[in-house]
């Protein structure tokens, strides 16, 4: 309702009932208020997650409305929701964009390369690169310093000659682009004893304890100072310039040229050391990302008054449980949400499955090819299904449920199939002799008969949903994998536990509520031998 | 209508290459109680589930009460007529009275539990068994809770698939009393598929010997026991230590 309404006052107040020209910058707030929301995204990683809360906070203090998404999946999440419209505008950077995205050839001019991609992209998407914002973040590859004493190492080229003898944790993003992994071992003639794909946050606690040697991070990152890691000279200049910049959809180009312009403000105003210092405070000082980027653009005299956050103290060290109890309001959000991720998907799992697989006990023919077809569904790694719905449904919570939902068909389909099919062979053949139809014994027999190994299949389907919406969080959907993620990210232990023990409790709660279901839907004389079979497990 | 129960015209079934039935012509005098009998694979069971439509014959023609089987509802044709498979096939997730139950109230009868106590009766199961579920019962009791079923619906003709065979000693002579004095109160017609031919010989009026597929010799037990027509009867008998009459 609020959208007419706002019209209306506009057109009551302006002369002429005509629409004001938008004005060139700043934008009354009240003015602003039936506009939708700029959606501000980020990666999931410390200095993205900062650079998009000061894009939202600029905005903010501008009276444009903002709804944040931080920590999309991956380079492909957050551009597949850039593309389709989803999100307005989160932080890049040109070398991601010359090489994961155009899938270009690397070049090495900061100019040359910011030129291609701007070209590109405005081109193919009407994406718009907002002039850069002043710092690189070019990736590094670390080790520890003992370990460069040792073996002598400053440049890459010195670590070609050692690296089979070194164990790598790399991201698995680094591992996977060309312009990471792949295309510095061809650079390099790198070839690393073993390779383990680590998380941002896992890889720097895996050097400090000596599990793996060699670690890649990025130029502004804080924890190489925090581990004492020595940055290795990329002495064949492989990798291409990391201009940081905003990158803006073609939807907020089109209907809100203003936040544009403000988002402008910004260009040419962080350079490489504030960058880093403000990285330090957020991945080592523990202080929230909300205080840091609020304390930033008011030295750099982008904002005036202070922020709510920005008077927020870095958390106080509190035990785990005082923690939880500071967070519950966020908590219990996050649980609510991940409560729907969990509850939508499975119902409409059981709803599209249990009627599927009877039908296909019908069809016998059928029956393989199509639970096999549906089994492929489950193959596909999760991550890349919820970046297929992405161009589908945007980001957010509806791609999530579809993506959970086709995830739940799988072990449902199957179990009631096996269950309903193998049915106590006797009783069944009992069934048909006596004169029960088809239905009936579908109905009267082999159902009830297979009821334990339905619900088996729907308690698998739930402990997957549970699990696997913790990743939700990656495409924006919320629920306990928003404080995992954003702990990962920040490096922040307790408020990856604060998503990680209740996604753990809600888990065993929703299977002991299954169990109870199971328990009651089963015919009291199949109990024993269900109680049994439980036992065993 | 005084025609046989059941009459079957030179019935024959294949499945693939393998001929279960050839030319098989048996009738069934209502009151009667035939038992087929012969080795695993001679023919006796599909025969059997031939009568019902359980097993759709290929060429041939089968009447029951007069009517062709083939022009009955195969639904319709199985309720109408009682079937006792070996192992009782007892629904595990339904107390026994409502398994007894079963054919009254799938044709929608309010007095089926009436009618399913009466059969219980008629079978010799306490009333205080009516309130168990199957796997309590022995397994005589689980016999005698599959017959009551098979008779619970009025059905004048029954089908019996080796209905005795996995029980003890003991038990099987008791349901073969059982039997003899049921069909003799109600004036069922039985067909009876077993292996054993003692068993064949105390109960029935009429023995159809069957060997792959045919039928082999076909008379009352005592003419089957005076002169078996093949050798191959004479040694079925000698097997089982029956001696010529």
């Amino acid at each position: 309702m609020r959208p007419p309404a706002a019209l209306l006052c506009a057109a009551i107040l302006l002369p002429n009932g005509a629409m004001p020209p938008p004005p060139p910058a700043a934008r009354p707030a009240r003015a602003q208020a039936s506009r939708r929301p700029v959606v501000v995204a980020s990666k999931p990683f410390g200095e993205s997650f900062l650079l998009a809360e000061m894009f939202a906070q600029l905005l903010e203090s501008r009276g444009i409305p903002v709804e944040r998404r931080p920590g999309l999946g991956a380079t492909e999440v957050a551009m597949a929701a850039l593309q389709s419209g989803a999100i307005d505008v989160y932080p890049e950077y040109t070398g991601t964009g010359l090489l994961a995205v155009l899938h270009a050839a690397p070049m090495h001019d900061a100019a040359a390369v910011f030129d291609t991609v701007q070209r590109a992209f405005e081109q193919q998407w009407g994406i718009r690169w907002l002039p850069p914002l002043g710092f690189e973040n070019t990736y590094a590859i670390a080790v520890r310093a003992g370990t460069a004493g040792r073996y002598g190492l400053r440049t890459l080229s010195d670590l070609a000659r050692v690296a089979p003898e070194f164990t790598a944790g790399f991201t698995p993003d680094f591992i996977g682009r060309a312009d990471g992994l792949p295309g510095l071992a061809h650079a390099y003639h790198l070839h690393f004893g073993s390779v383990h794909p680590l998380s941002q946050a896992l890889k720097y606690r895996a050097i400090a304890a000596g599990k793996v040697d060699v670690v890649d991070g990025y130029s502004t990152d804080g924890s190489i100072a925090r581990y004492g890691l020595v940055v290795l000279t990329d002495d064949r200049h492989f990798f291409p310039p990391y201009q940081a910049a905003a990158l803006v959809g073609a939807r907020l180009q089109r209907d809100d040229p203003a936040a544009v312009t403000v988002l402008t403000e910004l260009s040419g105003r962080l350079s490489a050391p504030v960058m880093r210092a403000l990285n330090q405070r957020v991945e080592i000082g523990g202080e929230p990302v909300a205080a840091v980027a609020s304390s930033a653009l008011q030295s750099l005299g982008l904002t005036k008054e202070q922020g709510p956050a920005a008077a927020a103290p870095a958390a106080a060290r509190v035990s785990f449980g005082a923690y939880l109890w500071q967070r519950r309001a966020a908590l219990w959000t996050d649980t609510l949400r991940h409560l729907l991720l969990v509850a939508v998907p499975l119902a409409a799992g059981m709803l599209a499955g249990v009627p599927l697989a009877l039908w296909l006990e019908r069809r016998r023919k059928a029956a393989e090819p199509v639970i096999r077809a549906v089994g492929v569904l489950q193959t596909i790694p999760s991550i890349a299904l919820l970046a297929i719905m992405i161009p589908l449904l945007g980001v957010g919570v509806w791609p999530a449920l579809v993506a959970l939902w086709l995830y739940s068909l799988y072990p449902i389909v199957r179990a009631t199939f096996t269950a309903v099919r193998d049915a106590d062979p006797a009783a069944v053949a009992a069934g048909r002799a006596l004169g029960m139809t088809p239905g009936q014994i579908l109905r009267w027999v082999r159902t009830p008969l297979a009821a334990p190994g339905i619900m088996a299949g729907i308690r698998t389907a739930a402990v997957i949903d549970v699990g696997t919406a913790t990743l939700a969080a990656f495409i924006g959907a919320g629920g306990l994998g928003e404080p995992i993620a954003t702990g990962l990210a920040l490096n922040d232990t307790r408020l990856i536990l604060s998503g990680a023990v209740p996604a753990a409790v809600l888990a065993l709660l929703v299977d002991a509520l299954l169990a109870a279901v199971e328990w009651w839907t089963t015919p009291e004389p199949l109990r024993a031998a269900a109680r049994e079979r439980s036992r065993d497990r | 209508m005084t025609g046989p129960a059941v009459l079957i015209e030179r019935v024959s079934k294949s499945y693939g290459a393998v001929r279960a039935l050839i030319d098989v012509s048996v009738d069934v005098p209502r009151g009667a109680c035939v038992a087929l009998v012969g080795e695993s694979g001679s023919g006796k069971t599909t025969l059997l589930r031939c009568i019902n439509r359980l097993v759709s014959f290929d060429a041939g023609r089968i009447a029951v009460f007069g009517t062709n089987v083939l022009e009955s509802e195969p639904v319709a044709l199985r309720r109408a007529i009682g079937y006792v498979p070996q192992d009782g096939g007892l629904l595990p997730h339904w107390r026994v009275r409502r398994n007894v139950a079963l054919v009254p109230w799938l044709d929608g009868a309010r007095d089926a539990p009436a009618r399913a106590d009466r059969a219980m009766a008629a079978v010799g199961l306490e009333p205080a068994m009516a309130e168990r579920w199957p796997h309590e019962l022995s397994g005589g009791q689980q016999q005698r809770a599959a017959v009551a079923r098979a008779v619970a619906g009025g059905q004048s003709l029954v089908l019996l698939d080796e209905p005795f065979g996995a029980l003890d000693a003991i038990a099987r002579s008791d349901l073969q009393a059982m039997m003899l004095e049921l069909r003799e109160r109600s004036s069922l017609t039985l067909v009876l598929v077993t292996h054993d031919l003692h068993e064949a010989f105390r109960l029935a009026t009429a023995v159809v010997v069957m060997r792959a597929g045919r039928v082999e010799q076909h008379g009352p037990p005592a003419a089957i026991r005076g002169s078996p027509a093949t050798p191959y009867v004479s040694a079925l008998l000698a097997r089982a230590g029956i001696e010529a009459a």
